[in-house]
């Protein structure tokens, strides 16, 4: 328990896309990679995310996302999060297309998981971006 | 400094309400060293305004829903509560899944502000770092601030000497009369939640708990600082039912506390308990340290494993003696 602090990661899923088995797994590898997951689980929304992250202090967010809703949702959580003045970084698993990875980047999503994505990158796509804001 | 503020600052933002200035500090008092150290001083002595609730039981009784619609009612009451989760770090990575919020969402709604955090490798039922962080929630303004543990077995009972009350959470079927007479968990109630009440057998559990009272009432044993026999409420916390009951309950065990004397005795006893537990936390650091010396300088093998013991522990405590 000694070193750096565990990275704090708030985990969700937002509104009616109810399939969290993936979620579950992610919480699951981020867990044994050594992380705190603050687990929120279905059906959160934009506000319910950012008091998690301002009352958890938490130094990134994973939002999984399966009903395509990533190009709308994803730009609004990182715009509502910089709205509270929460400087914490947001990375999207999920089905998110390739062709859609531009538009995240360019909309503040600091990473994609895609399906299928190994444990290593899982694990390394929510350290790089905590590391890129020097937390 | 810590980003752009400064302890003092943070500290001055909290007490104004500012949430994120508290949760800043909660997440350096639980870091440790120095800049907690530095929290701790800044804090101390703005405490002792919030009634501090531990809620306890065994996995799954309902603690986080129970904590959940307790202090959503609460904020509902126009109260600023706040809650403490605390949920076990793996023993091999040191990772944790802090599931509470999960069972919150309500709570988080009606403005109740909500801390998850590890036990971080301490055993007991809560985390180190506790009684710092109850410190900054009570500094910041809110009251009541309620500690939820992790869900216990029969002997954790840390939260005992963190907390004003506590309130330990049962649910029907979870054993006879006999369970409820072992020493633990259930001596340091203060009050007695029956979760899960529209379940069969609720009546069975609440008679076991009566008459583990009743047995209690007989040898006059009770925890130092109690002010009279636990109550028992029958909640529902899904539905919400009993929950009112039980705010009332808990109010009128601080009332007891304050008109009994016996609240300066309990908040002593959390001072008391939170030195003791910082220097069990320093002794063990030693301890290890010095075991390791004695192993490296091949001192230990040369003696029997107690007499190398006594020999460190000599070392270790020997010179000055205790006064400040």
């Amino acid at each position: 328990m000694s070193g750096d602090p565990p990275i704090r990661v708030v985990l969700a899923k937002l509104g009616l896309d109810g399939h969290d088995r993936g979620l579950k797994v992610v919480a699951r590898i981020l867990r044994d990679a050594g992380m705190e997951v603050v687990y929120l689980g279905l059906r959160q929304t934009t506000e319910t995310i950012v008091d998690a992250v301002e009352q958890e202090d938490a130094d990134v967010v994973g939002i999984s996302m399966l009903n395509a809703g990533h190009l709308t949702l994803g730009p609004r959580i990182v715009d509502a999060l910089a709205e509270a003045g929460l400087d914490v970084p947001v990375v999207i698993g999920g089905i998110v297309p390739d062709e859609d990875r531009p538009a995240l980047a360019d909309a503040g999503v600091a990473g994609v998981l895609g399906p299928g994505a190994p444990i290593e990158e899982v694990v390394a796509g929510i350290r790089d971006a905590v590391a890129a804001r020097g937390r | 400094m810590v980003g752009d503020r400064t302890v003092a600052q943070l500290v001055a933002a909290a007490r104004g309400g500012d949430r994120r200035a508290a949760a800043r500090l909660l997440t350096l008092v639980e870091q440790g060293g120095q800049p907690a150290d530095e929290v701790a001083g800044a804090t101390h002595q703005l405490v002792d305004n919030a009634h501090v609730v531990g809620v306890t039981g065994p996995p799954g009784a309902g603690k986080s829903t129970l904590t959940a619609a307790l202090t959503t009612l609460l904020a509902d009451q126009g109260r600023r509560p706040a809650v403490l989760a605390v949920d076990p770090s793996s023993p091999l990575t040191g990772g944790a899944i802090l599931g509470d919020r999960v069972r919150m969402v309500e709570a988080t709604a009606a403005g109740v502000f909500i801390r998850s955090m590890a036990t971080r490798g301490h055993a007991g039922g809560l985390a180190l770092a506790v009684p710092g962080m109850v410190r900054v929630l009570d500094a910041a303004g809110f009251d009541p601030v309620v500690v939820e543990t992790v869900g216990v077995g029969q002997v954790e009972v840390d939260v005992a000497t963190a907390a004003d009350t506590v309130l330990v959470v049962v649910t029907p079927g979870m054993g006879d009369a006999v369970q409820a007479n072992k020493a633990g968990l259930l001596e340091v109630a203060d009050l007695f939640a029956v979760n899960k009440s529209d379940r069969p057998n609720a009546a069975d559990a609440r008679r076991d708990l009566e008459l583990m009272l009743d047995l209690s009432d007989m040898t006059g044993h009770r925890r130092a600082g109690s002010p009279g026999r636990p109550v028992i409420v029958s909640t529902v916390a899904t539905t919400g039912g009993g929950v009112e009951e039980l705010a009332r309950a808990v109010d009128d065990h601080l009332e007891a506390l304050v008109s009994s004397g016996s609240l300066a005795v309990r908040r002593q006893g959390r001072r008391s308990a939170e030195v003791r537990s910082r220097l069990d936390h320093l002794l063990l650091e030693a301890s290890a340290a010095a075991v390791a010396s004695a192993s490296a300088d091949g001192s230990a093998g040369r003696e029997a494993p107690g007499a190398t013991a006594q020999r460190l522990a000599d070392h270790l405590l020997g010179g000055s003696d205790y006064t400040g």
